[in-house]
């Protein structure tokens, strides 16, 4: 599923549609993770900071008490929460400031939704002495005020966005805003498999680490490669990384989540793929949320990092083709999972994976005992605790 | 056949001044207080208008055209509203043409979008998101439509892909001042007119500057070097949170002083000579 390297396109998907002023910028990144992807010193440098400072490689749990509500499916999680700042961002993260050292930029910029993009980007940043400013919407910072904390002592100016519906697709237009103005000195980590070509194609690549662990991991627990792997879908990198190295398996089922929100029907959720159609929004075509004219709906989910409006384009590629599918889960659903998984195997997630969570139910009651399902536990939901607490009654 | 923008770009040229541009959201303040701001624009001496079709995630816009875009969208502004502004612009005689986000041209149908434009009397569409790369299918069809295709440069466009972007490029190219989003500025980057040189090197099109123009000494000294003035932020702050006429009174008074300052600019020769002016449509 490789993009052509110059336009970036996965079929109709992807491609450029950004202001001409940071082509340049994207023609030096595109170039540099050509170079980088094969450069012994830049991947042993990525490895060792996996290594001994994220914690890779993430391990695989059994959910042997949760398999009780899927079906009695196997169910495999493969445990990203664990990771240094809790979540799969850092991947990518780590990778993307590393690049920034070797165009020789010292300021970096992201946006972030649930703000776990942000936390992992002001992680990086403060090891690696760069500047860190972090964009995001003034409605997420309240929902996820812990992580604004957590971006702020380790030294990252987070800036509320206060534009448009004021989550994450507005704070990627901040930080694109930003970008345009500062590209000499910035670069802008993305953190999702979305926005201009090469961002889609780079960070999956920074993320696929995920899928290979855990290919191996499963093959060597159970013997055979896994029914089916789900994954939350925002952007979609969490899920891309995990899906990639099983793309070729057409045995292997692969299962995207959506945030559903109160239900496609009411039309408040944040489901590009199930609920939208083809456009163009933020620098690249893929589905989305667009009324009839092209512009963009405000998506709803009680996920942060869910909530917006748009997907990369290799999922809707993977999508079009049939090689992947992409169910919606409600807020209710995945509030049913997270709860269950907090109490049947003392793990608290993301409310973003407990939508993977909900999908590993749904999945699992269809195939039964017989199947095993692979979730990318993306995330741990330390910082979800105000809100889960709230939502279940309990604050 | 030449456009209307072609037009009024090689007569301007033939007089040996720049041509003044300006910029307004349709639907800013109002549908029919957008027209209104037209014509006072057209009676001041603007050579030709941009119809911004407002979307809801301007990239490349700074706070004054996000507020306006964004009242514009509250007021429930649709495609039709677009075409109808356009429409009332060149029914007055005035060149026009449309700036807008990609997204809304998809959606709306890459041909029917085009026709939509001619029908309307537009001149042609600046694209300001469009790559060079995904331009193909939307030129063509601007081509059968017979409308211009304009495309934005920027300081940071190399010399290579100055003459690509140049090559699909008709009726002016919009050399963006700076690196940056649009809004006012206290000055006028030196990068504008180098700008400028670099793109005299590969095409004799009319090159006019925007982003950040906004005083008339910074449209008289664009006006020195470039082919024309585009004029957006400082245009719509006139009409910002202020009571439509009394708006429209500060932008008259402003528009005007912007068309002298344009005329009186100091251009030592004429920008390109006869033969190599304004390219017809492709
Ligand atoms: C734990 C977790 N999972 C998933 C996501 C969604 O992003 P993506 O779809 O890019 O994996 C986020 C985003 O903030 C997250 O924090």
């Amino acid at each position: 599923m490789t993009a052509t390297i110059d336009t970036g396109l996965f079929g109709p998907y992807g491609g450029r549609y950004v202001p001409e002023a940071l082509i340049a910028a994207l023609d030096e990144l595109a170039k540099m993770h050509q170079e980088l992807k094969n450069d012994r010193s830049f991947v042993a440098e990525l490895s060792h900071l996996h290594k001994t400072y994220s914690g890779r490689p993430s391990i695989l749990t059994e959910a042997n008490r949760f398999a009780d509500y899927c079906g009695g499916a196997r169910i495999l999680l493969k445990r990203e929460d664990l990771n240094h700042t809790g979540s799969h961002k850092i991947n990518n993260v780590l990778g993307q400031a590393l690049m920034t050292k070797r165009m020789g930029k010292k300021r970096v910029i992201a946006e972030t939704g649930a703000g776990q993009h942000g936390v992992a980007s002001a992680t990086a940043a403060a090891l690696l002495g760069l500047e860190c400013v972090v964009y995001m919407g003034e409605e997420d910072t309240k929902r996820q005020a812990l992580n604004v904390a957590r971006m702020r002592l380790l030294g990252a100016t987070v800036v509320p966005v206060t534009a448009g519906s004021r989550t994450l697709k507005d704070a990627i237009n901040e930080a694109m805003r930003d970008w345009v103005t500062n590209v000499e000195t910035t670069h802008y980590i993305l953190g999702t498999v979305a926005g201009p070509h090469p961002f889609p194609v780079m960070v999956r690549d920074f993320h696929r680490i995920i899928g290979d662990e855990a290919r191996a991991q499963v093959l060597e627990l159970t013997g055979a490669l896994p029914t089916a792997v789900l994954a939350c879908v925002g952007g979609g990198s969490n899920a891309i990384g995990i899906f990639y190295p099983f793309i070729d398996e057409k045995s292997v089922r692969l299962i995207g989540l959506e945030a559903g929100g109160d239900g496609l029907e009411t039309g408040r959720h944040a489901s590009a793929i199930s609920g939208g159609r083809p456009g163009v929004l933020h620098g690249a075509r893929s589905y989305m949320l667009q009324d009839e004219d092209g512009q963009t709906i405000e998506s709803h989910s009680i996920s942060a990092g869910l909530d917006y409006p748009g997907v990369g384009p290799e999922h809707a590629h993977l999508y079009d083709i049939g090689r992947a599918e992409y169910w919606p889960i409600t807020d209710k659903e995945a509030m049913e999972a997270f709860s269950l998984l907090c109490r049947t195997e003392g793990i608290i997630p993301a409310i973003e994976t407990a939508h993977a969570l909900a999908g590993a139910i749904k999945l699992g009651k269809e195939l039964g005992p017989n199947s095993t399902l692979l979730i990318n536990l993306s995330g741990r939901g330390d910082k979800d605790v105000q809100t889960a607490a709230e939502y279940f009654g309990m604050a | 056949m030449q456009t209307s923008l072609e037009r009024v770009l090689h007569q301007a040229r033939g007089e040996n001044r720049a041509a003044l541009i300006g910029y307004i959201p349709a639907g800013f303040p109002t549908v029919e207080g957008c027209k209104r701001a037209i014509d006072v624009l057209i009676d001041s001496g603007f050579d030709a208008v941009e119809i911004g079709y407002p979307y809801s995630d301007p990239v490349m816009d700074g706070p004054i055209i996000q507020e306006a875009a964004d009242q514009a969208l509250r007021n429930g502004v649709k495609a039709k509203d677009v075409l109808g502004t356009l429409h009332h612009a060149t029914e007055r005689g005035a060149a026009a043409v449309v700036m807008t986000y990609w997204n809304p041209i998809e959606q709306f149908g890459v041909d029917k979008f085009a026709h939509a434009i001619a029908q309307a009397g537009g001149s042609g569409v600046i694209t300001p998101d469009l790559s060079f790369e995904q331009a193909q299918p939307w030129n063509q069809s601007a081509a059968r439509a017979g409308i211009n295709t304009i495309y934005v440069v920027a300081p940071s466009t190399t010399d290579d892909r100055l003459r690509k972007v140049t090559g699909i490029t008709s009726g002016f190219i919009y050399a963006a001042s700076l690196m940056g989003v649009t809004g006012t500025r206290t000055s006028v980057s030196n990068s504008a007119q180098e700008l400028v040189a670099r793109i005299r090197q590969v095409s004799d099109l009319p090159v006019a500057v925007g982003l950040g123009v906004s005083t008339p000494e910074q449209a008289r000294e664009v006006a020195t070097y470039a082919d024309g003035v585009i004029i957006g932020s400082a245009l719509i702050k006139e009409l910002l949170g202020k009571d439509l006429d009394k708006g429209l009174v500060g932008l008259e008074e402003l528009a005007l002083s912007l068309a002298a300052a344009t005329r009186s600019a100091n251009r030592e020769s004429p920008g390109v000579s006869g033969a190599k002016e304004a390219r017809g449509v492709k």
